[in-house]
């Protein structure tokens, strides 16, 4: 078995309400130094080792877990138990 | 004239849409369970609002991957009329059959109410009974509404006239203050707000009627030529 | 095996572990002497939640007695999941209010989500489909930033789960007091609609009928929930976090669609949701109703979490489940109903003669009690009541009056209290128009909803100034009902019955007890006078925040009226320029728990305004016929603030004026919150025909175009731009929520 982490980021330039929410109450708690901050989601997938893993995991993200217009997507293949 | 109605687990405008087809219209319509669906008889596909599979993951995310999405798919492609109405409109996103994607609205609540629409084209099949640049009232009830492409895609929206309605007021952060697009051939549209809510003057507004009327108007046009 | 680890009969007696459950010591030996032996921990498990306040109403059933809960109109009264009154044409309205103050005072989203999904399930239960969700919300004061916290995630959370299953939230009603800083309540209310021939009802019956479980799976969430609900908040509560129910809307969506199929097949015996007890009750109940017994293999419950044992089974809180009894032999027809929808209906158990409620897990019994010892035997506990010293020094004080000096001012100050206030930011975030039914949409003094496919509507409304109940729980009791009658005559509709959501303190303090008692007084009286049975609700108790300082006893209600035609239907908004104004009702100089009153002294005492229930009911039904008959343009309550609040009010839709001439008193004819009063617009044509319908209105003045708002004696005493009067009442609420602490 693998253990898939998926993460899910937001393109740069698509604006991201909820980052600037999260952005503006860490200002608000005087977290002075914060530049950005930018919401993503992060998935993880427990996957029957196969061979070419990768690209079912590439597909995945591309049929589903992300949406390629507005999303990024990265992940670590992990040994699971 | 016959339309259908699709069902996915958790759409919740379904039998809205039905009734404004079938009662304030007076159309035949079918309620389709997504799983059950055989489009081949319908004249047009109506994709109503609500929360297909609970919005988890991104708003019409899930529902873009079922079946009847291929059939649907084919009825575009046919030149049927097909309507997205809110998350109908967020699934033609995830299907791919219109440009852009939906991102949450930029105050990050939910909103519920009438908003003034700009007809910026009333030249399509959706839009024939409107005047050009016409303001219309009608509701919208969105958390993810705020409409995003990029720069070329929107050059290209509005090169082609593919956008169909704008808010008076900008509500949601929606690029362009777009409300609704068809995609290039002005078959399939997609719009936030409901016109399936203004249909009686009993609740409000009527002025979503005259879409649906516009629809009907250019199938009996279609169906004169063709007979 | 997970019983070995569990405590043994011995240790729960010895080491009184009922009594961490909520059991007092008496109670214990009245579950050994039933059992005649020593109850095991599921047992005791089982016995803590059934009599639970939550689910026994063991403190409060002598009160819940005084109510009126017959009519000539009542299909169903208490003691299913809703009640049910007849519309004519075969047709009827299901509906129930119900609190989920303590879990939201812990996870205000999902405490509020759930309440939502919980009183949902109430009514869809019953064979109804759900067409409209009102709340009724209190909260303290905004300026905390705990309470603006539990205010925004409230909402959120209300509109979170009722969006997502399309069922329009169309009112409701929210107030601020610092009387409720430490513990908001959340009451939720649903509406559905039903034919009379598809009315459910939650037995077991049918010796040797299969029991299938549906819905989610159950976890570990929740655990004494329904415990949880009778105590008083402590440092400990934040603790108990887990124990809060995570909802799930999308299987609410799901499970409502399958059980509005399913009851439509012959097969299904009874359905019920699981709420507060989960299993335990909703199984327990439907034998007891139906004078059976239940027989359960826990094993083959769905399971969300490994290893759980029978005790947290039974006791889950999880939500979105739903039990069924349906006859042998048809298992898979039911269960086809459901596939449709990717939902899985399994069979857990029979319905068995002897009237026990036996469990098996892992080939043991874990539990065998008789059910209605669950159901029926909680004790009856008849509390001690005392005055309250603080009404008797009210009752003694000379009547107050307050000193005004700024009529505008005033005025600005009181629509911007978060009470009046426009509640536009709160519910701009509801879907108030799904399923295209709504007529009159959140804002107006009650909401109104058309019946699909006739020429009726039904206006509903939730009320109850808890002030008033604090300066006198009998009198505020009586105008709490006669208020939310106003909303539904105001509306054009005739009121047809309350459900009721009582939230108190804690009962075991006898002042507090006084106030139950006196308010579910003044509630009953004014149902018989107003003619409007109670036909379900919820009670809430132990309502004290950290220092044991109670809330303002607030009873809720809930009311639906019956529009018998939709061109009755009428707004609080005045229509156009050229109309009459007029006053139904005198006013007095009464301020006692008045805005006022809160806004110049900060608190609130004295006595509360005189209520005479005949003098009301004769009113509400001359501005009824009056409406009906097409002689008015739009009417309004006079509520919070008094007059000079409501004809702001009447004007902000169309930002109208107005020429008002008052004579009298000035600061009560502007301010009093005197009972039994209406504020109408009358058509100059209908004048006469009006004026002979309605004896006590008096004409005081016109709509005006020209947006200024102008109340004269024999001078200008006030004069304002309406829209600034607007802006003021319309932004004030955002305002708070915004400003930084």
């Amino acid at each position: 078995m693998r253990k898939v982490k998926i993460h899910i980021t937001l393109k740069e330039g698509v604006l991201d309400p909820q980052g600037k929410a999260v952005q503006n109450s860490l200002k608000s708690l005087e977290y002075n130094n914060v530049q950005e901050v930018r919401v993503g989601k992060y998935m993880e997938v427990l996957v029957e080792d196969t061979e070419n893993i990768e690209a079912q995991i590439d597909q995945m993200c591309d049929q589903l877990l992300a949406n390629p217009v507005i999303e990024n997507y990265s992940y670590t293949i992990e040994e699971a138990v | 004239m016959k339309f259908a109605v699709i069902v996915f687990p958790g759409s919740n405008c379904d039998r809205d849409m039905y009734f404004a087809a079938k009662d304030q219209l007076g159309e035949e319509a079918d309620l389709v369970w997504y799983k059950e669906a055989n489009l081949a008889n319908y004249d047009a596909i109506l994709l109503p609002g609500g929360f297909s599979y609970g919005d988890y993951l991104r708003s019409g995310a899930i529902a873009s991957t079922s079946n009847v999405v291929e059939q649907i798919r084919q009825a575009a492609e046919a030149g049927k009329p097909v309507l997205g109405v809110c998350n109908g409109f967020q699934i033609l996103l995830e299907m791919g059959l219109l440009p852009g994607a939906m991102l949450p609205n930029e105050k990050l609540k939910f909103m519920c109410h009438y908003e003034t629409l700009n007809v910026e084209n009333a030249d399509t099949i959706f839009t024939k009974h409107y005047e050009q640049q016409e303001k219309i009232e009608i509701p919208i009830a969105h958390g993810d509404g705020n409409y995003f492409c990029d720069e070329e895609t929107l050059q290209q929206l509005r090169e082609n006239n593919q956008i169909v309605f704008t808010y008076e007021e900008n509500p949601n952060g929606s690029v362009g203050n777009i409300a609704g697009i068809v995609n290039e051939k002005g078959n399939v549209l997609g719009m936030m707000p409901h016109p399936e809510r203004a249909v009686e003057a009993l609740l409000g507004h009527d002025d979503g009627l005259r879409l649906f009327q516009s629809i009907l108007t250019n199938w009996r046009e279609q169906h004169a030529i063709n007979a | 095996m997970p019983s070995m680890l569990e405590i043994s009969p011995e240790m729960i007696e010895e080491q009184r572990v009922y009594a961490d459950m909520g059991l007092t010591d008496e109670e214990y030996t009245s579950v050994r002497s039933i059992l005649g032996r020593r109850p095991n921990y599921t047992e005791i498990g089982l016995f803590s939640v059934m009599w639970s306040e939550h689910c026994s109403y063991k403190n409060s059933k002598p009160l819940l007695k005084k109510f009126p809960t017959e009519g000539a109109h009542v299909l169903q009264g208490p003691g299913e999941g809703a009640g049910i009154i007849d519309i004519g044409d075969e047709q009827a309205v299901v509906f129930k209010i119900e609190s989920h103050n303590h879990p939201s005072a812990v996870e205000p989203y999902q405490g509020a989500a759930t309440g939502v999904g919980g009183i949902l399930r109430d009514v869809f239960s019953m064979g109804a489909r759900p067409i409209a969700l009102l709340n009724s919300l209190r909260f303290g004061s905004l300026q905390q930033p705990r309470v603006k916290y539990l205010f925004e995630e409230v909402v959120r959370g209300i509109a979170g789960y009722g969006n997502c299953v399309g069922v329009p939230t169309v009112g409701g009603e929210v107030q601020f007091d610092d009387a409720y800083n430490g513990n908001p309540l959340v009451n939720a209310m649903c509406v559905g609609l039903i034919e009379h021939k598809d009315i459910q009802k939650g037995i077991a019956a049918g010796v040797g009928n299969t029991v299938m479980y549906v819905g989610a799976k159950t976890g570990r969430d929740g655990i004494h929930g329904a415990t949880f609900a009778s105590e008083e908040l402590s440092e400990a509560s934040e603790e108990k976090r887990p124990s809060v129910q995570v909802g799930d809307p999308f299987m609410e969506k799901l499970l409502i669609e399958a059980c509005l199929d399913v009851i439509q097949h012959d097969a299904l015996v009874g359905i019920q949701d699981m709420g507060a007890a989960g299993l335990t009750s909703s199984a327990s109940e439907m034998a007891s109703k139906a004078g059976t017994g239940m027989t359960m293999n826990l094993d083959l419950i769905p399971q969300r979490e490994q290893n759980m044992s029978a005790y947290e089974m039974m006791l889950s809180e999880s939500q979105e489940r739903m039990l069924l009894v349906v006859e042998k032999g048809r298992e898979d027809e039911i269960a086809s109903v459901f596939r449709k929808y990717n939902l899985e209906a399994v069979a857990v158990g029979e319905v068995t003669d002897n009237k026990r409620f036996r469990l098996e897990h892992h080939g043991d019994v874990v539990a065998d009690v008789p059910v209605d010892s669950l159901a029926e035997d909680a004790p009856v506990y008849h509390q001690p009541s005392r005055i309250p010293d603080y009404y008797q020094s009210f009752q003694r004080m000379e009547n107050y009056l307050p000193s005004v000096t700024d009529y505008r001012e005033t005025l600005l100050d009181l629509l911007k209290q978060p009470t009046i206030a426009s509640k536009e930011w709160v519910y701009d975030q509801y879907d108030s128009m799904v399923q295209t039914n709504t007529v009159i949409t959140p804002g107006s003094d009650a909401a109104v909803l058309r019946v699909r496919g006739t020429k009726k509507a039904l206006a509903m409304t939730t009320d109850c100034n808890s002030r008033y109940i604090y300066v006198d729980p009998e009198v505020g009791g009586k105008i709490a009902v006669a208020e939310a009658a106003r909303n539904i005559v105001c509306s054009g509709g005739r009121p047809l019955g309350i459900t009721d959501g009582l939230n108190f303190g804690s009962p075991e303090n006898p002042e507090i007890f006084w106030q139950m008692e006196k308010s579910v007084e003044g509630m009953s009286e004014a149902c018989r006078e107003l003619e409007t049975p109670v036909i379900g609700g919820n009670v809430s108790l132990y309502n004290e925040s950290f220092g044991g300082k109670a809330i303002y006893p607030t009873p809720v209600v809930g009311m639906v009226g019956l529009i018998d035609d939709v061109e009755h239907i009428t707004t609080s908004h005045a229509k156009k320029a050229g109309d009459l104004l007029y006053v139904i009702g005198e006013s007095k100089p009464e301020f006692g728990g008045s805005e006022l009153q809160g806004v110049l002294e900060g608190g609130h005492f004295g006595q509360a305004p005189v209520l005479d229930l005949q003098t009301e009911a004769i009113r509400q039904k001359q501005l009824l016929t009056a409406i009906r008959s097409g002689l008015v343009e739009s009417a309004h309550d006079i509520a919070e603030g008094g007059l000079s609040v409501a004809l702001a009010e009447m004007l902000f839709h169309d930002e109208l004026g107005c020429e008002v001439t008052l004579s009298g008193e000035l600061v009560s004819e502007l301010f009093a919150e005197t009972q039994s009063r209406f504020l109408v617009t009358v058509n100059p044509a209908h004048q006469q025909a009006f004026e002979q319908a309605v004896t006590d209105a008096r004409a005081i003045g016109t709509v005006t175009d020209d947006g200024i708002y102008r109340i004269r004696q024999k001078e200008v005493v006030l004069e304002e731009k309406t829209s600034v009067l607007k802006e003021a009442w319309k932004g004030a609420i955002a305002c708070l929520v915004k400003s930084k602490v």
